[in-house]
């Protein structure tokens, strides 16, 4: 598999010297990645931390409930398993967002 | 960890590590990743029926944060997805119709395998021909760019005389896709299209992705970046549906899929930024183990009637 430096091509071709450019391009795309690595890294701690106590905080206490409604409301079970997944994908989200970019944000 | 709705016992870890693996290929792919999730969850002991309809649910919550993306960058064809989730939500109905008579017979589990496996190793199949065509006819028609790296940007398709030839096909009502840059298109092609997307979603669940996502370049013509974009979109609306009627018929363990997608939530970020510093039909090329590893896994637990 092959990789495009894609911040070294737009100005490797508005001043025909490409070498120079692509050199600069490699080195910034080298920093950009050790730094989004390293930030990655750090935020897979984190959020690792953040995922075991949801798994003993939040998901411990549905289950009885959740369990209950299958056997005996399915349909407000079935309600319930799209609102608790968009739910959790929005919230999910908005934490990876934020530590990602307050990690990267300190890194830099 | 026990789940008592499915009553089965899988390690949370697992089940994040799946997650995080799929969300990485999501993200990097454009795929839902059902072709791993499916034979991963069948592979820690849960029945088939469980395995699609949960998947399904894990689906849902991956889509609407991609799909939000895709739509920030304009890359979603709203008139295309509302059109073909018409077709979808029947042909998700119609694949978990199939799973409910093959539940009642009581071989679910071999036939659901089967399939699987010739789906998964003719996706692979197909993937590498039309990869390696593409090549040729790259390496035949054009000479070396003067910018390096640019040529590997474009991303181009031996099938484009195959895609005209349908969007020539005069079947009243046509219509015209603006947004994708389609001048006209017959409905009932698009319909069955997302029909046939949609039985496989329902039957052997994801959003069938690996399906859907190659015909809607090859057999619709839309562009790939809007095809990505359309795709999960349209996969917001009928998982949605194919969870709830999974979910009515008892075949969806919502607190696997939450687990699930805990790691797939930071996998899909991982696999979106890594998509930058790649292109073109080597991509394609890069897929083609994925579903055969999917196949492996069925057929393992096929044959030696083991969990992993």
């Amino acid at each position: 598999m092959e990789i495009c430096p894609p911040a070294a091509l737009g100005a490797a071709s508005r001043d025909g010297n490409n070498e120079e450019w692509e050199k600069r391009g490699d080195s910034r795309m080298k920093t950009d990645t050790s730094t989004t690595l390293r930030a990655f890294l750090i935020e897979l701690a984190v959020y690792a931390v953040f995922v075991t106590a949801y798994f003993f905080l939040v998901l411990h206490y549905l289950s009885d409930w959740l369990q209950d409604l299958h056997l005996h409301h399915v349909k407000i079970y079935a309600l319930m398993t799209i609102v608790l997944i968009i739910g959790q994908a929005v919230l999910l989200e908005s934490v990876t967002t934020w530590l990602l970019r307050f990690l990267r944000g300190r890194s830099e | 960890m026990f789940f008592p709705i499915s009553n089965s016992h899988i390690s949370p870890v697992y089940l994040a590590a799946i997650g995080f693996i799929i969300g990485v290929l999501g993200g990097f792919f454009g795929v839902g990743g059902s072709f791993i999730a499916g034979p991963a969850l069948r592979a820690v002991g849960l029945d088939w029926n469980f395995a699609v309809g949960t998947d399904l649910a894990h689906i849902v919550g991956k889509s609407v944060v991609a799909a939000k993306w895709h739509r920030a960058l304009g890359n979603v064809d709203l008139k295309l997805g509302l059109i073909m989730a018409v077709g979808t939500m029947g042909g998700a109905e119609v694949g978990a119709q199939l799973i409910q008579m093959l539940k009642r017979v009581g071989n679910v589990n071999l036939v659901v395998s089967v399939v699987s496996i010739v789906i998964y190793v003719s996706i692979s199949s197909f993937m590498i021909w039309e990869a390696w065509r593409t090549l040729q006819y790259q390496k035949r028609r054009r000479p070396r760019s003067k910018v390096p790296g640019t040529a590997k940007k474009q991303d181009e398709s031996s099938f484009s005389h195959r895609t005209q030839a349908i969007q020539r096909l005069k079947l009243w009502p046509m219509i015209s896709l603006p947004t994708s840059g389609v001048k006209a298109i017959s409905l009932w092609v698009i319909i069955l299209v997302s029909f046939i997307g949609g039985l496989f979603s329902g039957f052997l669940g994801g959003g069938a992705g690996y399906i859907r996502m190659p015909m809607l370049v090859y057999v619709l013509g839309i562009p790939t970046h809007l095809a990505v974009g359309t795709d999960l979109f349209e996969i917001i609306i009928s998982a949605s549906y194919g969870t709830f009627s999974h979910a009515i018929k008892g075949n969806v363990d919502i607190l696997i899929a939450l687990v699930m997608h805990t790691g797939a939530a930071i996998g899909a970020q991982i696999g979106a930024i890594s998509t930058q510093y790649f292109a073109g039909p080597k991509i394609r090329l890069a897929f083609v183990p994925l579903p055969l590893i999917g196949a492996a896994i069925v057929i393992y637990t096929l044959v030696t009637g083991h969990k992993l």
